[in-house]
């Protein structure tokens, strides 16, 4: 545990506070921090909209970093020969992804796929910091000097709702780009119902179409941050018993964690796919 | 947990990972899958032809045994009727020439009854002569007796 003079609310707190980097309400800039969990919060709240999540930005991009970097090796050593070792992985993991494009993705566009992977492989493994024992990062960065660190990218609204922003700016492209801004706009104006109740439909089609991004993202924190804080109400039980909780619940997170992934990058083909469709 | 501009920095990131994705990574594994792909379907279609021709070869092989073999039968046969005739051939001169040798044998048997009966002829004759001679030269003069003797001597010759 992070110190023995915490309470276990401000121990729960202190979990799941960001690494805030933004303007003082005084001027300067720096971390956010302050004597509480409660007032770092609070002092982060006060930076206002121009502020950056360091532990949200770092782990993530490092992450995505990382996943490049193994499937760039594969890809380097790419080749019609026998694949082995990891190269068959990659293959497999390529293959499924694939796969899953080409059951819900009619169109032919050769962002899906690539999107399809990156999303797919980057929430794994961001989703998968979760198994990382609750502890052992953020006492590691309070030892070289780093007062808070939330390690689960995927339990940031911040991260989730970028990505669900992303494809729900790529959805409105492609929906443009194919269909034309007339199209588009008829696609929103003239369903469900004729003509004269025009804007009945479009109030309808424009909460359809934004609840899809807000759905996407709340989802996946959702379950993330449930699943975090699970781990850390599990790290608050006396040492000798806290394996017999965590264990099953690490062990059925190992689901949700790909699951979760696999539903945001079905979902991501779904609604880019009815993007790219003339007709409802 | 508030919505801050992380979110934008997050919105860059993940579309340049995107990009890079899509640009190095994504397209070469799917180049050497595919190409690995088209690989095994020609080996495939390569292993299926060489079983095809594999198979069209045996059965040519079995014609050509078959040919070879109805050949074969056919060089015996002949060869068994050219063996036939050679012996019956051979035979038939083989008789000719016995019966060329027997008629020279029987001429010369002739030949040689004749000269033998000539001599015979002869001796008898003399035989006779001698005999009658010695009859006679108690009883006739040779010189006498000529023209019975010669008479006789004739009528031998006739025998």
């Amino acid at each position: 545990m992070a110190g023995e003079n915490l309470t276990s609310s401000e121990y729960i707190k202190h979990h799941l506070t960001n690494l805030t980097y933004g303007q003082h309400p005084d001027g300067s800039w720096g971390i956010a921090h302050g004597e509480t969990a409660a007032e770092t919060a609070q002092a982060a709240k006060e930076m206002g909209f121009w502020a950056v999540n360091l532990d949200t930005l770092g782990v993530s991009v490092l992450l995505g970093v990382f996943f490049l970097w193994l499937f760039r090796k594969a890809a380097v050593a790419a080749s019609a020969e026998v694949p082995t070792g990891w190269q068959n992985f990659v293959e497999m993991v390529l293959e499924f992804v694939d796969g899953s494009v080409k059951e819900s993705f009619n169109g032919r566009n050769p962002v899906i796929a690539p999107l399809s992977l990156t999303i797919f492989v980057w929430i794994v493994l961001m989703n998968t910091m979760d198994l990382v024992p609750v502890d052992y990062i953020p006492h590691l960065g309070q030892l070289i000097g780093i007062p808070y660190l939330k390690v689960v990218p995927t339990t940031d609204p911040n991260l989730t709702f970028s990505l669900a922003l992303a494809v729900f700016f790529l959805t409105i492209y492609y929906s443009i780009k194919v269909k034309g801004p007339g199209g588009f706009f008829a696609e929103l104006a003239f369903h469900p119902f004729p003509k004269y109740m025009m804007p009945f439909n479009l109030i309808l089609e424009l909460i359809a179409l934004v609840s899809k991004p807000i759905s996407l993202a709340l989802r996946l924190f959702g379950n993330m941050y449930a699943g975090e804080m699970i781990f850390i109400l599990i790290a608050l039980l006396p040492l000798g018993i806290q394996w017999t909780l965590s264990l099953p619940w690490a062990i059925f997170h190992i689901l949700v964690v790909i699951l979760q992934a696999f539903i945001f990058m079905t979902l991501t083909i779904v609604y880019l796919s009815m993007a790219h469709e003339e007709n409802h | 947990m508030n919505i801050n501009a992380t979110l934008i920095g997050q919105t860059i990131a993940f579309f340049m990972f995107v990009w890079f994705c899509m640009k190095f990574v994504w397209p070469p594994l799917m180049a050497a899958m595919e190409e690995r792909k088209s690989k095994i379907a020609e080996g495939l279609a390569a292993g299926e032809r060489g079983k095809k021709e594999h198979e069209l070869a045996e059965q040519r092989a079995k014609e050509v045994l078959q040919e070879a073999r109805a050949e074969a039968s056919d060089i015996i046969n002949l060869a068994n009727v050219r063996a036939g005739e050679m012996v019956e051939e051979a035979k038939s001169k083989a008789v000719e020439e016995a019966l060329k040798v027997k008629k020279g044998a029987e001429a010369e048997i002739e030949q040689e009854i004749a000269s033998a009966r000539e001599a015979l002829r002869q001796q008898v004759s003399v035989l006779a002569v001698s005999a009658a001679e010695k009859i006679i030269k108690s009883e006739i003069d040779a010189s006498k007796h000529q023209a019975i003797i010669d008479d006789i001597s004739g009528k031998l010759g006739a025998v």
